[in-house]
């Protein structure tokens, strides 16, 4: 009498097949792409403030403007995107009432911003303005911002901004290089 | 002489599949690792335009996408080839979006709901005078926290070189 009966193996034959039919249904339903992008905030939607604005020194705003073909029009002089970077960092780090300790390197021009907390960028484009072109600009003003903010980061504590950990550094640099973007009503001359 | 010759086949030994289950399956943990679940059916066409400034969108449960863009081929007869709106996966009007942030913000848990991010997946041959009603709209309804999606520049030379249209 056979006292134990060897149990059969299974047949792993069909295996390459579930898994190739697994394969290709994430292959199917599932997309590459990353989810990156450019983080902004919108002002809340308020009628009643836009009839007060608060009274703002004009030398404290940089203003940029777009046109519908796309051209830069930076402090009322003609810019190429590419030097728009440079002039926003100018402007941002510039030491005009000398109350600024963290500005290394900075201008001193009193004809430009105070300091970088009273600095403010003002964006207006138009109606005929390209999404490509509007996000090019918002990611050279971006651009500046997170160089200052590098800068100074390394001068503080010795690691560039992005490598921060500690949550307090991170507020503090935010602090002193704040992100003030204000956006103006749309154009509606070109397109 | 009692020599036994062996039987020698002529032909190869046929390759052995049994490892290819385990290659399948590495290919599928990759693909699974790597990508990530498509939302909706996209019905407009979509090139993302350029940047360099980026910051990866945390915690998926709290972002909700909106898609802009000509409409794709096949519907360009019914929806003509005007850049359009996407909402979850049909085509839009300007005057949906506000409802259309409040059902999604009740899919957010209670606690969360003023973290709610609206990733904007724009076309870069939109014209702005679009996004900016779309804007305008997500700040009535109080959607204030936008992600302008864009793919990767190579370089800064590649940025500023890359067209607009």
């Amino acid at each position: 009498m056979a006292g134990k009966r060897a149990i059969p193996e299974i047949n792993a034959g069909s295996m390459a097949d579930i898994a190739f039919l697994l394969l290709i249904f994430f292959l199917v339903t599932t997309t590459m792409d990353v989810d990156k992008g450019i983080n902004r905030k919108l002002p809340p939607y308020d009628d009643q403030l836009l009839e007060d604005p608060p009274p703002i020194k004009k030398k404290n705003i940089f203003e940029v403007l777009v046109n519908s073909n796309d051209a830069l029009l930076v402090e009322e002089e003609y810019l190429d995107i590419s030097r728009l970077r440079e002039e926003a960092k100018r402007f941002l780090n510039n030491n005009g009432d000398g109350t600024c300790d963290y500005c290394d390197g900075a201008y001193r021009d009193p004809a430009s911003s105070d300091n970088p907390d009273k600095a403010i960028i003002s964006l207006q484009n138009d109606r005929g303005t390209s999404y490509s072109m509007y996000l090019k600009v918002q990611n050279e003003l971006a651009a500046a911002l997170n160089e200052l903010r590098d800068e100074l980061s390394v001068r503080m504590y010795g690691v560039s901004f992005v490598d921060l950990k500690d949550k307090d550094q991170i507020k503090e640099i935010k602090k002193m290089f704040p992100q003030k973007i204000s956006e103006a009503e749309q154009l509606k001359v070109g397109s | 002489m009692a020599h036994i010759k062996k039987k020698k086949s002529k032909e190869l030994p046929p390759v052995s599949t049994a490892s290819l289950p385990d290659i399948v399956f590495m290919l599928l943990f990759f693909f699974m690792v790597t990508t990530t679940m498509r939302e909706v059916d996209l019905k407009v066409e979509l090139s993302k335009p350029t940047a360099t400034e980026m910051q990866k969108l945390e915690r998926k449960t709290l972002v909700t996408y909106m898609y802009v863009g000509p409409p794709k081929e096949k519907y360009a007869g019914k929806f003509g080839t005007e850049a359009r709106v996407q909402l979850n996966d049909a085509f839009a009007q300007l005057s949906d979006i506000q409802p259309w942030v409040v059902v999604e913000r009740e899919k957010i848990n209670e606690a969360e709901q003023n973290q709610m991010t609206v990733s904007i997946k724009a076309d870069k041959k939109t014209k702005m005078g679009l996004i900016g009603d779309i804007k305008l709209e997500l700040r009535k309804a109080q959607a204030l926290k936008i992600n302008y999606s864009a793919n990767p520049a190579g370089s800064k030379e590649l940025l500023y070189s890359s067209t607009n249209y």
